[in-house]
């Protein structure tokens, strides 16, 4: 077997590796075991993918060429994580505070929750970005393309394109695989995380491993090594300062601003400790990922022929030397060093092309409606995964255009410099108050346009894209504006050249429109809440939600985070305002909740897009603005005493409303008893009397009329029998003086059963049910609980107003509780009478026929008979209503069988 | 144990603590410096980049050990330490002064 | 030709049983079972009394005879008014309201036969 086909061998185990670990992780995560997932050692490692396989492979070609100068990418964020305490401290905060899910979220989120600053991050950070994917790419290319070259069984080339085109394949798969299990960006990808972290492990070895072998195996110890360096090309120190200095400045820069590096060390961390441990470990990691790099290069440029790619050392030198094993653990580091890198990218791109650019299109498109009748959770998950394959597939595009030649080794520094235009906007945003979003709109715009004419445009070569005119002589003829030498700024190295210009004029344009230009409230608020993150972590507010309507924002949180987690949500938010059921009232308080909650899920910006769409524009509420203008901690605290106490005065105030409420309620209902009654037994009985009548006087009477006359009077009988039954049973139930006939059963039967007797077997409509519910065990009174089933189906059978009345029949367990939901598919109850439903007589509309309006007050009585209950659920296709009761131990496993 | 020697023992810690943020906020420049010194060293032929690259990676090592020093000292503001936590406040009073 | 009545009733069998009596005895029996666009049948029909339920769909009787007297061409067209809640303040709102007569049900036949009679003289 030749060394191609062992290499690809290898690959393909060492990829399967990868999967089995990420599964393995993601198992025991979900397990609630393995806190090793959550060691700060992990997070150190997960940081790691700073050093791509640009770094791997291309550290040793840059010490090749220019001695130390490769020690800038390391010595940069070498400073920023030994600096923690200034920095990368508080993003962390502000990041799990306001559940930030990428870069461009928290500049938004920072800015007023602005998209447009979000997009305009978003694209910034593809275009970015997607030139390092290629190259992560193209260095995989070529290390098969290195062995492929030693393999004396291969003839013949082999296809770059076709090894890029699987490897971006690949990657994909397992990015889509262990990346969007989740919609929530907010939760960790444990998963992932730990391949990252092996992989990171990996390539240090590797790394590590080609150094001993270079310096004790080729060069022949340390001191023979030395004078190796001093006889070489590199051996005197002669980097100049500026590119020294700003190098450093760049790699530093770009540490914090790559949307990769901020999905590691802000979305995925754990925990704000970890921090602590990664400002030392991940300064020790990089070093020893610099140790050799030097001495590599030195005995490379020494045995290997003139004219070798010094980029391929750490692959050639063993490979040359006869070290296989060697070479393909080298292989392994490079491949994993591109792998991890083109994996976190890819995710990081993929929230922040879904939730800034694809959900509010996809908002804008399908108009407000969209919150409420849309699924909106499939849609983002759906996004999240095209967005995946086109960043991937644009990098391969790109790697195929460019035809991988030397222009793309470049591109790491080029990247590194565009990337770096968010640096003001995201340093301002949590240094300074003052930021405000057209600041950072116009500093972003400038910076980028900057990075565009003197660097991103150049670097395809004169004439490219780029007119060779413009570059000798700048646009429009102008001198100073040539791109490379930017207001008569000559000589300098283009990337100094360009990241200075960019970086200033970003910087001043930012720091200007910021001076003169007066913010929105909810900037105001939110960078009061970003600057002072540690001062209180208060949630930001900013909603005064009079106007929303509770019942909207449920159907929306439930398309968002599904069923379960929003009743959870509401429930809870609900039962803290002491009010009774799933409708809190839409504090600004519940209001922030909901939309940190939600940002989780699709950003900052959208959330509060969402949410103003159903409360009605984004508003701030007086207190909030006093909150912002007050600067001293104290008065902070002040008016959050003051705040707390009328919190709890309103909410003694809803109670007492409510409680006020149902009392008046009740008493009409009271009033309105006997009206009722009266009503319901005359009507049958004047009937009964009008036709007896006729019939006694029998005269003119045909035998037809006289057999239908009788057999009206019957049914009228039966009438007043029915509703004298109702009464004593709910009377009875009332006083408690029921016996319970407990037995055994299972729900399908007793369903089934209760089909029948509401008449929903007619046909008329449809009923969905669960096929798992048939075979659920139930110990209780079976009769009393069919009688509830029977009086919600025909409830449906007669209320649904739908043109194709449908019932929905869903079955869960949740807290020992075995839960039956009955949805129909018609206009529902409307929210006012929601919680009177259940009261002796209330009948949902005057203008609908049907009982006297006991049913559901007899359902209610025998649901709390039968330790459970029975509620109206808001917020679902049309009327709902939730039976539930003690589930049996066990019945959900017996189901399964 | 008397209540005042308490007393006296939590301001210490608080003392430290503080200057330990100072420290941790020192490190970065410290850092900078020891980088961009060897820029001095390049009048006439140039240092030898073998002794660039033993000095870089030995200053290199002694920030790590230091980082290491204070991070571990370093109690976070989420340490239930009431003398800590107070001393954090004050700090930040300042800060937010500043912001 | 018999004079005609507009009876305005939701419930189907007292609606039979009404018209039934009243058909034998030789008038022309007109239904309406709502309390929405009554006053449009009562327009339309141009009767010579109507017989008023109050626990309409839709709208109550009382608003019904409301509108009814509100037109003048109406106002004194003969109602009597029929209602199952048998309240004392029923027949003080039906009187305001501008009921002729007022009655409880269960009725017997004769005493609505009586009534009609009564209220439209031949």
């Amino acid at each position: 077997m030749g060394a191609l086909n062992a290499i690809v061998l290898v690959s393909l185990l060492y990829v399967a590796l990868l999967f089995g670990v990420a599964f393995a992780a993601d198992r025991a995560a979900a397990r609630g075991r393995g806190t090793w997932l959550r060691s700060p050692i992990v997070y150190t490692l997960s940081l790691s993918i700073y050093c791509t396989a640009w770094t791997f492979y291309g550290a040793v070609g840059f010490a090749a060429r220019s001695g130390l100068e490769y020690l800038t990418i390391y010595l940069g964020p070498t400073l920023v994580m030994i600096g923690w305490w200034w920095t990368l401290r508080k993003m962390v905060r502000v990041g799990r505070s306001q559940r930030i899910t990428s870069i461009a979220d928290l500049i938004s989120s920072r800015f007023g929750k602005s998209n447009a600053l979000a997009v305009f991050v978003t694209i910034l950070a593809v275009i970015g970005s997607t030139p390092y994917i290629a190259l992560q790419l193209q260095s995989v290319t070529i290390s098969f393309a290195a062995f492929a070259a030693v393999d004396p069984t291969h003839t013949g080339e082999i296809s770059e394109t076709g090894v890029a085109l699987w490897v971006a394949f690949g990657l994909m798969v397992f990015t889509i695989l262990f990346g969007t299990r989740n919609l929530d960006a907010n939760e960790r990808h444990h998963g992932l995380v730990m391949a990252i972290a092996l992989e990171a492990v990996v390539k240090l070895c590797a790394l590590l491993a080609v150094g001993i072998f270079v310096v004790w195996g080729l060069a022949g110890g340390v001191e023979e090594t030395l004078s190796r360096i001093d006889e070489s090309a590199i051996a005197r120190w002669e980097v100049p300062g500026s590119r020294w200095v700003g190098l450093t400045l760049l790699s530093a820069a770009a540490f914090m601003c790559l949307p990769r590096m901020f999905q590691v060390m802000v979305v995925e961390n754990e925990d704000e400790a970890h921090l602590r441990t990664a400002s030392w470990a991940f300064p020790t990691y990089v070093m020893l990922m610099s140790l050799f790099v030097v001495p590599i290069a030195a005995v490379g440029l020494d045995l290997s022929p003139a004219g070798a790619n010094p980029d391929l050392f750490v692959l050639t030198l063993p490979l040359v030397n006869g070290q296989e094993g060697l070479a393909v653990l080298s292989f392994l580091g490079g491949f994993s060093s591109a792998t991890s890198m083109v994996i976190v990218a890819a995710i990081a791109l993929s929230t922040m092309v879904s939730n800034h650019v694809v959900m509010p299109v996809w908002l804008w498109m399908t108009g407000g409606s969209a919150v409420i009748s849309g699924d909106v959770r499939t849609v983002a998950i759906r996004a999240r995964r095209l967005s995946i394959m086109v960043i991937l597939f644009l990098g391969y595009l790109y790697f195929r255009v460019s035809g991988g030649g030397a222009a793309l080794a470049a591109i790491g520094l080029i990247s590194f410099v565009g990337v770096a235009q968010f640096l003001p906007a995201l340093l301002g945003g949590l240094f300074w108050r003052g930021a405000n979003r057209r600041g950072a709109l116009a500093g972003l715009a400038v910076g980028f346009a900057v990075w565009m004419y003197s660097l991103f445009l150049p670097s395809f070569g004169a004439s490219a894209v780029m007119p060779q005119g413009v570059l000798e002589n700048g646009l429009m003829g102008l001198s100073w504006l040539r791109p490379q030498a930017l207001f008569g700024a000559q000589g300098m190295d283009p990337v100094i050249h360009a990241f200075m210009w960019s970086l200033s004029l970003n910087i001043v344009v930012f720091a200007v429109v910021s001076l003169v230009s007066f913010p929105q409230p909810v900037e105001r608020l939110q960078g009061a809440q970003f600057v002072n993150v540690f001062d209180h972590s208060t949630p930001s507010g900013g909603w005064t939600g009079g106007l929303a309507q509770s019942e909207d924002l449920m159907i929306m949180a439930q398309r968002i985070m599904g069923a379960q987690e929003a009743q959870a949500l509401f429930a809870e938010a609900a039962r803290e305002q002491g009010v009774s059921g799933y409708l809190p009232e839409p504090t600004p308080d519940f209001l922030g909740r909901l939309e940190r909650s939600l940002a989780g899920s699709v950003g900052a910006a959208t959330a509060h897009a969402m949410i103003s769409q159903i409360v009605g524009g984004a508003s701030v509420s007086v207190q909030d603005l006093m909150a912002v203008a007050d600067e001293t901690a104290q008065i902070m605290e002040y008016s959050s005493q003051l705040e707390m106490k009328t919190e709890e005065q309103a909410r003694t105030a809803r109670q007492l409303r409510q409680a006020n409420e149902k009392l008046t309620q009740i008493s009409v209902q009271k009033d309105a008893f006997l009206s009722q009654i009266s009503h319901e037994l005359r009507t049958p009985m004047t009937s009964i009397r009008a036709f007896s009548e006729i019939l006694r006087d029998g005269a003119g009477i045909r035998p037809d009329e006289q057999s239908r006359y009788a057999s009206i009077i019957h049914d009228e009988a039966v009438r007043l029998t029915r509703l004298l039954d109702d009464l004593l049973d709910l009377s009875v139930l009332e006083n408690a003086q029921i016996v319970l006939n407990l037995q055994e059963g299972t729900l399908g039967p007793l369903l089934d059963r209760a089909e029948v007797a509401a008449g929903l077997s007619e046909g008329e409509m449809a009923v969905r049910r669960d096929a798992r519910a048939d075979q659920i065990r139930l110990h209780t009174d079976t009769d009393r609980l069919a009688q509830v089933f029977i009086n919600l189906m025909s409830n449906a059978r007669k209320y649904c107003d739908a043109a194709e009345p449908r019932l929905d029949i869903r079955v869960a367990e949740r807290d020992g509780m075995l839960q039956v939901d009955f949805i129909d598919n018609g206009n529902g109850i409307p929210a006012g009478q929601q919680g009177t439903v259940f009261e002796k007589f209330s009948r949902v509309s005057e203008n609908k026929a049907g009982g006297a309006g006991l049913g559901l007050a007899i359902c209610r009585e025998i649901m709390a008979r039968l330790g459970g209950g029975i509620e109206y659920l808001p917020g679902q296709a049309g009327g709902a209503f939730r039976v539930y009761l003690p589930a049996v131990q066990g019945a959900a496993v017996e189901a399964a069988q | 144990m008397s209540p005042e020697r308490g007393h006296v023992f939590l301001a210490r810690r608080a003392y430290f603590q503080r200057r330990l943020m100072d420290a941790a906020r020192l490190l970065p420049v410290l850092g900078a410096g020891m980088f961009v010194l060897p820029l001095l060293w390049k009048s006439g032929e140039g240092a030898r980049t073998v002794v660039v690259m033993f000095y870089i990676f030995l200053s290199w090592s002694a920030l790590i050990g230091l980082g290491w020093i204070v991070s571990r000292r370093l109690s976070g503001p989420e340490t239930a330490d009431p003398a800590g936590a107070k001393g954090d406040a004050d700090e930040q009073v300042r800060v937010s002064r500043e912001g | 030709m018999g004079k005609t009545v507009l009876l305005i009733e939701d419930e189907q069998n007292i609606i039979e049983a009404v018209s039934f009596i009243l058909s034998r005895d030789g008038w022309e029996v007109k239904t309406h079972a709502n309390g929405q666009n009554a006053m449009e049948a009562v327009r339309a029909r141009e009767p010579d009394v109507v017989i008023l339920d109050v626990m309409l769909p839709g709208k109550s009787g009382f608003d019904i005879l409301s509108e009814i007297r509100a037109e003048a061409q109406f106002a004194s067209l003969p109602v009597l008014m029929l209602s199952a809640r048998g309240q004392a303040k029923d027949l003080e709102m039906a009187e305001r309201a501008g009921a002729n007569r007022y009655m409880t049900k269960p009725f017997s036949n004769a005493e609505v036969l009586d009534a009609v009679r009564a209220l439209v003289p031949s």
